[in-house]
């Protein structure tokens, strides 16, 4: 019979989205292993931020469950999925941009705390947090810039915030919104290492439109094209498929397979 | 100067101040501050643009006006009451618009308050366009009389410190840390786990509260409590207050209240009264075109860039 879902820290049944005359997400079953990185592909359009909108809430599904850790969470806000341990990112980098380095990942920190409504007392008390605040910095690399603005921080420093604040939550399942999409090749690299590292103990979610950044990190692909699911696989099958190619690759699939086969080998 | 010098100073100025200008005026521009400062708690930290907080310095003024002719309730009493109607209308009003943004926040805030403005026009204890006239000051307490227009300003300013406290305690505390958050990025507030409506309607409330404090506060001081108080233009004139001052700084509506309380002042009294509008228009037009940050936030930039 059915798989027992434990397995699946994560998984939809029928998601739909449908907009006036256009269905963004169409019957989609996404299941997501326990400890992956998962990435979700597809050619522009294909609906993967759609997904991650409904995953969160901050859209409603017209139809389809959402399940966490097997229960039901379709019926959530936002911000509940987000306390069950659901934390998102965005394609634009999300961050608080005129608070300083330290007082955005202390933001994340502040919730737990059950403070966050105290307008009387002093923001002084904030600052028991600042040892945990730097030791997520530092292990994003970004403890020499905890007090500056956030908004003088480079793009990849920024996105490496995003991370750190988002870590600050101890989340079980991180979803990232093409966490390298506008960087340099630098950036890339110090962004991919990044949730390669952070992974050890959760499980991730993201879009990503770099493939060979999803050659290195995903241990499962979903591809979804019109909103629906083309395939699903590892990066081997996924990239062989001939739809898959036609689709989405095109001519660029061999050099990503080229070098794909080149790291492998190495 | 850091702040606390600089509010130390402003307290010194104010204590002193009354030996040389006329007592009313001066609790009349502190009343206007703390309505701006309460009004700059929402716009400044929680980036929501009101425009209707008429109807809460309208309300607490009122309450308070009726309360001191019908109740025979001490003064401090009467302003507790009236910021606490001002609070709650807050709380009711806050709950609807809350839930939009942008423009249609400020729509929503106006149309209630437009609704409250109606109310105490038709309502048979405002006394329509009269205004409810002869409000007695009472004494404080019961033992200290206000009808002394220095006591008066001494007592005004002792609660101008009060609410101008807790506006920065505010500002400065883990919910104002939220607000901040939440204004410079509501979806990722979201997506920590914040439930930001819930943030963004306190600070309304707080604001309201506030606001209706500062109208129960120029009722005593006025005697008067009047339609000029709910009607729309004064919605509009908090908005300029603050933006002329500097929204979003602690010291902004401040200055921008006194500025224009001052100008409301003497030009009204002189021949230039007719052309009042018009001068306030004029000075709207150039602060938007030439120092959107305010006189404060404009200082502080000029500041940055020379020292």
């Amino acid at each position: 019979m059915t798989q027992p879902t434990q397995d699946f820290i994560l998984e939809t049944r029928n998601l739909t989205k449908a907009f006036k005359g256009f269905t963004a997400v169409d019957d989609v079953n996404l299941k997501i292993q326990r400890g992956d990185i998962h990435a979700l592909i597809g050619p522009n359009g294909a609906g993967k931020t759609t997904v991650f909108n409904l995953l969160t809430k901050f859209l409603q599904p017209t139809s389809g469950s959402i399940l966490f850790n097997g229960d039901d969470i379709t019926p959530l806000k936002p911000a509940a999925i987000a306390r069950k341990g659901v934390i998102r990112s965005f394609q634009i980098s999300a961050v608080f941009p005129h608070l300083s380095v330290l007082e955005n990942v202390r933001i994340a920190l502040q919730r737990k705390e059950g403070n966050s409504f105290h307008f009387w007392r002093s923001e002084r008390i904030l600052n028991r947090l600042n040892d945990k605040a730097m030791a997520l910095l530092e292990s994003v690399g970004l403890e020499t810039f905890a007090n500056s603005i956030t908004v003088d921080l480079s793009y990849g420093r920024k996105r490496a915030l995003e991370i750190a604040t988002t870590l600050a939550l101890e989340p079980e399942l991180m979803l990232l919104d093409e966490p390298t999409q506008g960087m340099g090749h630098e950036d890339v690299g110090l962004v991919s290492d990044l949730i390669k590292k952070v992974s050890q103990e959760r499980t991730i979610l993201m879009v990503e439109h770099n493939l060979h950044v999803v050659s290195k990190l995903a241990d499962r692909i979903t591809v979804l094209q019109r909103g629906a699911i083309l395939t699903e696989g590892d990066y081997a099958s996924v990239s062989a498929d001939p739809r898959v190619r036609e689709a989405y690759m095109g001519t660029e699939a061999d050099d990503v397979n080229a070098e794909a086969t080149a790291e492998a080998a190495s | 100067m850091n702040n606390m010098k600089l509010n130390l100073f402003l307290l010194a100025l104010a204590l002193l101040a009354p030996t040389v200008l006329y007592p009313v005026f001066l609790a009349k521009v502190l009343c206007f501050a703390l309505f701006a400062c309460a009004f700059n708690l929402l716009l400044g930290f929680a980036g929501l643009l009101s425009f209707g907080h008429a109807a809460f310095l309208g309300t607490g003024g009122y309450v308070t006006g009726y309360l001191m002719i019908n109740s025979g309730l001490t003064p401090e009493i009467a302003i507790i009451l009236g910021t606490l109607a001002g609070g709650l209308l807050g709380a009711i009003f806050g709950k609807l618009a809350v839930k939009r943004e942008g423009i249609y926040f400020a729509m929503v805030t106006l149309a209630l308050a437009q609704l409250v403005f109606f109310f105490y026009l038709q309502a048979p204890f405002t006394n329509g366009e009269d205004g409810l006239q002869g409000v007695p000051r009472g004494a404080l307490f019961g033992l200290i009389d206000l009808s002394n227009n220095m006591v008066m300003y001494y007592f005004v300013l002792t609660i101008f410190v009060a609410g101008y406290w807790l506006i920065n305690r505010t500002v400065h505390s883990p919910f104002g840390q939220v607000l901040k958050a939440i204004r410079e990025n509501e979806d990722r507030a979201t997506s920590l786990g914040y439930d930001v409506n819930q943030y963004k309607w306190l600070a309304f409330v707080i604001s309201a509260a506030l606001a209706a404090l500062a109208g129960s506060t120029k009722t005593l001081v006025f005697e008067l409590a009047s339609l000029t108080d709910v009607h729309w233009h004064m919605s509009g004139e908090v908005i300029l207050m603050t933006l002329v001052g500097g929204v979003g700084t602690i010291f902004g509506p401040l200055l921008g209240a006194g500025f224009i309380v001052t100008m409301q002042n003497y030009l009204s009294g002189g021949e230039m009264g007719n052309y009042i509008h018009i001068i306030m228009g004029a000075v709207f037009v150039i602060c938007v075109l030439s120092f959107r940050s305010g006189i404060v936030g404009q200082l502080m930039k000029f500041k940055r860039n020379n020292f």
